[in-house]
């Protein structure tokens, strides 16, 4: 069933410090909605206002799985192949706050770790800022590479 | 909360989710996914599968219906208003794709006590009809202690 795609990436191409994708994404309140249905996390501190006040919060958060979620996605187009994505791990360190009106703008960059050539596998590093500040922390992939 | 209970605490497999297309398609939008393999279903099958390919984070489905079990437990008695999502990861033996007909199993694998909080440990087996594994996934949830909540 599984496929070894042509345009995966090879590990003889690859460094540390190699930036294989980066890109920005902006939230709105409708977004952590979407989420919410997608997910089935329907928790009322990513959309009411109020309770999240209640229980001492800045205010509404995005659902930490839907940044986490979001996060991946520079790696999953790098790479081409579902397959080759072996484990995904993050620390969830500081909350994204949603604002009504303005949102919130994520910004990732995916970068080489480390590259076992022996065993054709990378670790890929993200980093994931809201508002200027990191979001996750220890946030890597490891991916297999052709 | 009763920890002491917590810790090798098991629940049985969950019932069987059928993983559907457009499940699959709402949950890829939601992450912001570009994937034409998670999007469109012919470009899915050109590359092999049999139908959409659900993006890295979609075992989150199962590992919420294994939560639901721990949160209904009346012995432990955590709350969900005192719960913080700390840690999270998956293992992923191979892509979850529309069709899958998936179960998923709970275990409690650490305990521990941190600054007044508990951090617990759950990790999630999710594996598919012919009973091969399809992911694990790895929660580490703080749950609040009564003074910090």
């Amino acid at each position: 069933m599984s496929t070894q795609r042509a345009t995966a990436p090879s590990a003889e191409g690859l460094a540390a410090g190699t930036v294989v994708g980066s890109a920005e994404y902006h939230l709105d309140r409708g977004c952590l909605v979407r989420y919410a249905g997608a997910s089935g996390d329907f928790n009322e501190i990513h959309y009411r206002d109020d309770i999240a006040a209640a229980v001492g919060l800045p205010g509404v958060l995005a659902h930490g799985m839907l940044t986490m979620g979001i996060a991946v996605q520079p790696v999953v187009e790098w790479l081409g192949d579902p397959a080759r994505l072996l484990s995904y791990q993050v620390r969830f360190t500081r909350p994204v706050v949603v604002d009504p009106a303005d949102g919130a703008r994520l910004s990732v960059e995916a970068v080489v770790g480390a590259v076992d050539v022996g065993v054709r596998e990378a670790r890929i590093d993200l980093t994931v800022r809201a508002a200027g500040q990191a979001v996750l922390g220890k946030a890597q992939v490891r991916v297999k590479l052709a | 909360m009763n920890a002491d209970l917590l810790l090798g605490r098991s629940y049985p497999p969950t019932e069987p989710y059928l993983v559907g297309r457009e499940k699959v398609r709402e949950f890829a939008r939601a992450v912001f996914s570009t994937d034409p393999l998670s999007l469109d279903p012919a470009a899915a099958r050109a590359a092999g599968f049999a139908d959409v390919v659900a993006p890295p984070t979609f075992g989150v489905l199962l590992q919420e219906l294994t939560l639901r079990q721990l949160l209904a437990d009346p012995e432990v008695g955590i709350e969900l208003s005192h719960l913080v999502h700390g840690e999270q990861a998956f293992a992923l033996a191979r892509p979850i794709v529309a069709g899958d007909e998936l179960t998923a199993a709970m275990t409690i694998t650490g305990v521990r006590e941190l600054g007044g909080n508990t951090m617990v440990t759950a990790d999630t087996v999710v594996t598919d009809a012919a009973g091969e594994h399809v992911l694990t996934a790895t929660s580490t949830l703080v749950v609040r202690g009564e003074a910090a909540a």
